[in-house]
């Protein structure tokens, strides 16, 4: 049967509803950081106003805006390539040579996302202080490796699970060893799939902020810091803490949005085959 | 020169036990082929030949050394899985090169023997494609060129045939009996379907819940059975089994009191049985034939018009089915009246606990 045009129009409705709530506080981010620091905080809240970049120029005046974009792209990519180091040889075992604890293994890793983080601050803080990783990009890479490991493990599981095991059997009959079965037949099978595990990755670790403002100060500070410093003792100033989010999000927004396909192939392979 | 050894092999998963101790001698050069319903474990027989699977117990020898611990690649076999497995993301001539490339070979010795391959099985003209865009019978001939290019001492096929269409069965099912030919090297070969086992072996093993059921030629599986089960297997369409009862038996033969009202005298057979006991009657459908009175009686309720001959399938009285083989014009017509005789001397006959007599 065909859906009635009401239907559709519903339908549409309904989408379009729920995009623009969910789009509304970036444009309303995007517009404050033009507006005068009086402008953005007027009730009723103005459409119209005369657009500005002093905000721009005042953050990029008190913060490093430079340093922090480097600091959250080096620990994006260097916590995912991490992560990946480690969960291509578990995801394999656990797809490729299952036990009877397969199933609760994986149970286990997703239940560690269960914990609030908050809970174990205390001893990573202490941790990190002992080893020297406070305010350090290496030790924001590991947590945030750390972090995303099980989600990570879980993805290309999901995605080895759907390579035909016979390839791997015809391999080792061709004398492959794991690491060649993984270099030559597993990682060019499921590559697709360890690309929007990838960029799901380097989403979470650049939007991350619990721990970059809890174990870093300057110098390792990611954007998240950067923005968390416009909020900070002074009071709030809404149109610099808008021009310095916008600033924040615009590069992944951009990279989200140029890899959209690849993400959504990738998160709904499997389902809809 | 291969041979192949299996001295009381068994396999269990977890407390299942699926390979009962199995024990098979496969001569060099020999066309084994590994038969049963589904289930029955042959697939794993051959994995555990081929090194997927680990050994539960028993010695695997292959040409007298044993090899339960040695891996796959290293115990000189080569492997054509059902569903071909190639490697997607390669080419037919890297498909085919792969297991070279992992042995070290240089490129130009690769080269030749791709080309080789290929020659031998006509896919010169595919060795650059994906094999994505090839049909199922050449996605079939690239999966046995990689096996011939590591030039085995063993070729296992496990259901090679299974996801090809009749007509392409039946061509690759030839291709394959004379690449045994000229290649002339052992080979192992697991299938379902007993017509494949019966034109393609030298040796046939009827296997059945984890064990061996009977070891022959073809014809020896079909002419002596030994058992129910066997005789029940092989033969297409299948033996006909009648319930009976034995009237009187001497060691030089037995009269057995047939369904409905008939006796059937089976001469020549030494046995111990005695009157009234049950058994089993076989008897293939060409050897019944449409006769006025006869032992049978009944009812024409399907004719099967193959062309060279026809296929009856008959209501007897006492309500079984049996099937009979009959010239291709026959006249016969389905609701027809037929009367049904068998000679005794072409029948199988089967004791209480399904073995042969």
């Amino acid at each position: 049967m065909k859906p009635s045009l009401f239907k559709k129009l519903l339908v549409t409705l309904i989408a379009w509803g729920a995009a623009l709530l969910m789009f509304f506080p970036i444009l309303w981010m995007l517009l404050s950081g033009f507006k005068t620091e009086i402008d953005a905080v007027t009730t009723p809240p103005l459409l119209l106003f005369e657009p500005t970049l002093e905000n721009y120029e005042a953050v990029h005046q008190r913060a490093n805006y430079i340093n922090s974009a480097t600091n959250s792209v080096l620990i994006s990519i260097g916590a995912t390539l991490l992560a990946l180091g480690l969960s291509i040889p578990a995801a394999y075992a656990l797809a490729f040579f299952p036990s009877k604890r397969t199933r609760g293994t994986l149970l286990w890793m997703l239940s560690t996302k269960m914990l609030p983080p908050v809970g174990v601050l205390v001893p990573v803080y202490i941790l990190f202080r002992d080893l020297d990783l406070l305010d350090t990009r290496i030790g924001l890479i590991i947590i945030y490796a750390l972090i995303n490991l099980p989600i990570v493990v879980w993805l290309l599981y999901t995605f080895y699970k759907e390579v035909p095991k016979e390839i791997l059997e015809a391999g080792r009959m061709d004398g492959a060893r794991p690491r060649q079965e993984l270099l030559y037949l597993l990682m060019p099978l499921a590559a697709p799939g360890t690309a929007s595990t990838a960029l799901l990755s380097i989403i979470l670790c650049w939007n991350e902020a619990f721990w970059s403002l809890n174990l870093t100060t300057s110098d390792a500070a990611p954007l998240t810091a950067f923005i968390a410093s416009f909020s900070a003792p002074e009071g709030l100033f809404w149109a610099k803490l808008s021009a310095a989010s916008t600033m924040a999000i615009a590069p992944i927004l951009i990279f989200g949005w140029l890899s959209q396909r690849q993400l959504v192939r990738g998160l709904t392979f499997g389902a809809v085959k | 020169m291969a041979t192949v050894t299996l001295q009381r092999i068994s396999k269990s998963f977890g407390d299942v036990e699926v390979i009962k101790g199995v024990d098979l001698e496969i001569e060099d050069r020999g066309f084994v082929v590994f038969v049963g319903p589904s289930g029955c474990g042959k697939s794993t027989l051959l994995r555990l030949i081929a090194g997927l699977e680990e050994i539960t117990r028993g010695e695997l020898l292959i040409d007298g050394q044993r090899v339960n611990d040695v891996p796959p690649d290293k115990r000189g076999l080569a492997m054509v899985f059902q569903s071909y497995a190639l490697y997607p993301h390669m080419t037919v001539a890297d498909n085919m090169s792969f297991s070279l490339r992992l042995a070290g070979v240089s490129r130009a010795e690769r080269d030749k023997k791709v080309r080789e391959a290929a020659r031998i099985l006509q896919l010169e003209s595919l060795l650059e494609r994906k094999p994505r865009e090839l049909s199922g019978g050449q996605r079939q001939r690239v999966a046995i060129g990689r096996a011939i290019v590591r030039n085995p001492k063993v070729f296992l096929f496990d259901e090679p045939l299974s996801n090809l269409d009749a007509g392409l069965r039946v061509q690759m099912r030839i291709e394959i009996a004379r690449l045994h030919e000229s290649l002339n090297t052992t080979m192992i070969y697991v299938t379902h379907d007993q017509v494949e086992a019966m034109t393609l072996a030298d040796k046939i093993v009827v296997l059945r819940d984890g064990a061996i059921e009977q070891v022959g030629t073809p014809l020896e599986l079909y002419q002596r059975p030994r058992n129910l089960f066997v005789a029940g297997f092989i033969g297409s369409p299948a033996m006909n089994l009648l319930p009976a009862r034995v009237k009187a038996a001497s060691q030089s033969g037995v009269i057995i009191a047939l369904p409905g009202a008939g006796e059937l005298e089976l001469p020549d057979r030494s046995n111990n049985l005695k009157p009234d006991e049950p058994v089993t009657l076989g008897i293939r459908p060409e050897h019944l034939h449409l006769s006025q009175p006869g032992q049978f009686h009944g009812e024409v309720i399907v004719a099967e018009r193959l062309g060279s001959e026809t296929y009856l399938y008959i209501q007897i009285d006492d309500g079984k089915r049996i099937t009979i083989e009959t010239r291709g014009d026959s006249a016969a017509r389905i609701h027809d009246r037929v009367g049904v005789e068998v000679d005794g001397r072409n029948c199988h006959l089967f004791n209480s606990s399904g073995e042969a007599i």
